[in-house]
């Protein structure tokens, strides 16, 4: 037989539905590849234990006749961030190290009801803070491309153990990046939905006005039937869209086929095309383009003048809910506590038990937001924060008069190598500069893989954004250019060195 | 430069319920300050005129019908609890003892 691992979802899917495979066999060759490759790669910080037990129901199921939705038997790995009923959920943080939480997230609900099988819970930043996965309170995961390299964060975890085919796709979520910087690292497809598409309801919170839940994968086909599954109205997420989706599926197969992209407009966002960027990450992305131009599209560049404050925004912005936020680790209802010695007040506790459950990183964010939203400093810092989103929407509003989508490489560099970075925090967040606009626009975006960067043989990414509920557009245009590149580069994750 | 000081980042770690150390405290008020530098930019565009987004999709008077539904049993809530009694989470002391 084939080698399981090595399908994409929806190749999986096909031989599931027509009985070629059993769900047993297919989550028993992920389970396989997990237990060969990741104690070099470490993309899980659990594992299921009732995985084939799960993969034997849907077998049962589908043996019974009963009717089973096209995923149903396929293995799938879950970012730490989002509660699950029968796995710990920690969210990379000695914090919660071991809880388990009694209830599912809505995403991982869906994908329960859809007969998809967890594999496990993937690494990632304490808390979703961090561009490389070093800032995990269990050790750094590493890029299945070089094991010495980062393979970006937040959501390093999920990326990485979709390279390394530990899983045919993940769930992620990102907050300025936390998708599609991995993807683009890695060599994976990732896409941050619209702001309320997907539920955020059992998602360990960061930053609530930026968080979004979406799928890690390896062709944007499967991160669309991966959003199908996980996307709607969640009456449990106060911020959850009502809009009918249409299937992001049914969009990336249109795409796939489509022979012209006559009539499209693609915009180069001139001040995400940086003459800083690493030249190979450059030299891909004006080869992509091209390749865009050959099939018909109109490329037109597009300013943004206010992207150059969005770092600065961002770091205002996150901070601040983030302390919000991380007060409910008070050391009462859930997770860790720490006694001072000889006892102490309700309130020397909870600082006792911050102090020892909190890494580097999320301390630092933590007083930053502090700051932020202190007496004094709030209109200075918050108040002209949110006032450069309102700027930055605009600035989005009028590109997007010009062109269907935005484009831009979806990171500046390639992997940079594990210690590099962690020291120097404002040099760890200039890594999502070309991501964070969207987030702080609620736009959706999506990172395709646009070959390797001549000067170090490392996986590149292409991003793509569209107006808020336009997801399907980016599914749409996004398959095309991925077929495109791969009649240029082949399928670039068969070009990752073997592990194990 | 900002006006960020080892006693700023104290008051901060206090407000923010973090029992940081000595050594923490020195490597955070550095870094912070060059941090609130940098974010400071914000300010350079924040004109008056120019109104604030808190949420970029804002949704308004998002309710529920008033339903009983499925809740967590007292168990469920507690199973997490770093103490509890059976019934209750426990605590410690809430008032200190010059209080």
């Amino acid at each position: 037989m084939a080698d399981l691992t090595r399908l994409t979802a929806a190749e999986l899917g096909g031989l599931l539905a027509r009985g070629e495979v059993s769900a047993v066999e297919a989550t028993r060759a992920h389970l396989d590849r997990i237990e060969a490759v990741d104690g070099d790669v470490h993309a899980f910080l659990h594992v299921a234990t009732n995985a084939l037990e799960t993969a034997g129901e849907i077998d049962r199921a589908r043996a019974a006749g009963e009717p089973l939705g096209e995923l149903a038997g396929v293995p799938v790995a879950i970012k730490d961030v989002l509660c699950t009923l029968d796995m710990p959920s920690t969210a990379g943080s000695r914090m919660l190290e071991g809880w388990v939480p009694p209830y599912d997230a809505t995403t991982v609900a869906r994908l329960r009801a859809a007969g998809l099988v967890p594999l496990g819970k993937t690494n990632m930043d304490e808390f979703a803070m961090g561009s490389s996965t070093e800032h995990s309170a269990y050790g750094p995961t590493r890029n299945p491309w070089d094991l010495e390299r980062i393979p970006g964060g937040s959501g390093g975890g999920s990326a990485a153990a979709v390279a390394a085919f530990e899983a045919p796709f993940a769930l992620g979520s990102d907050t300025g990046g936390s998708i599609r910087q991995p993807g683009a690292v890695t060599g994976t497809v990732g896409v941050k939905p619209t702001y309320g598409g997907v539920s955020r309801y059992g998602a360990i919170a960061l930053a609530s006005s930026l968080d979004q839940v979406g799928p890690v994968s390896r062709s944007v086909l499967d991160a669309g039937l991966l959003h199908d599954v996980i996307g709607g109205h969640d009456p449990r997420d106060s911020t959850s869209l009502t809009d009918a989706w249409p299937s992001f599926a049914a969009a990336a197969r249109e795409g796939a086929l489509a022979d012209s992209l006559r009539g499209v407009r693609i915009g180069v966002v001139r001040e995400l095309d940086s003459p800083g960027f690493q030249p190979g990450v450059s030299a891909r992305f004006h080869e992509a383009l091209e390749l865009l131009a050959g099939a018909g599209a109109e490329i037109v560049e597009v300013s943004a003048p206010h992207f150059e404050y969005a770092v600065a925004a961002y770091y205002v912005i996150l901070p601040a809910e983030a302390s919000s936020n991380l007060a409910k680790f008070d050391s009462v209802r859930f997770g860790l506590r720490v006694t001072p010695e000889g006892g102490g007040t309700v309130e020397q506790v909870m600082a006792a038990t911050r102090e020892a459950g909190f890494g580097p990183e999320v301390k630092r964010r933590i007083i930053l937001g502090t700051y932020a939203l202190s007496a004094g400093y709030y209109d200075a810092y918050y108040g002209s924060a949110q006032k450069v989103r309102t700027l930055i929407q605009r600035d989005f509003a009028s590109a997007f008069e010009q062109a269907d989508v935005l484009v831009s490489p979806s990171a500046p560099t390639t992997a940079f190598r594990i210690g590099e970075k962690v020291d120097d925090p404002l040099a760890m967040y200039l890594n999502d500069v070309t991501t964070i606009p969207a987030n702080l626009a609620g736009i959706p975006g999506m990172t395709v893989p646009m070959g390797l960067a001549e000067e170090d043989g490392l996986p590149t990414g292409f991003q793509l954004m569209a107006p808020a509920r336009q997801d399907a557009r980016l599914y749409r245009i996004g398959a095309t250019l991925e077929r495109l590149l791969e009649a240029r580069h082949g399928r670039i994750l068969d070009r990752a060195p073997a592990l194990g | 430069m900002s006006e960020i000081t080892t006693e700023t980042v104290q008051h901060l770690a206090g407000l923010a319920r973090i029992a940081l150390d000595e050594a923490e405290i020195e490597t955070l008020t550095g870094q912070l300050g060059a941090i609130v530098d940098s974010v400071a930019k914000v300010r350079e565009v924040a004109t008056p005129d120019v109104p604030a987004t808190s949420h970029p999709i804002p949704l308004s008077n998002v309710q529920r019908e008033d339903v009983p539904g499925a809740t967590l049993t007292t168990a469920e809530a507690l199973a997490g609890a770093p103490e509890h009694d059976g019934t209750r989470f426990i605590v410690s002391a809430i008032l200190g003892e010059e209080q």
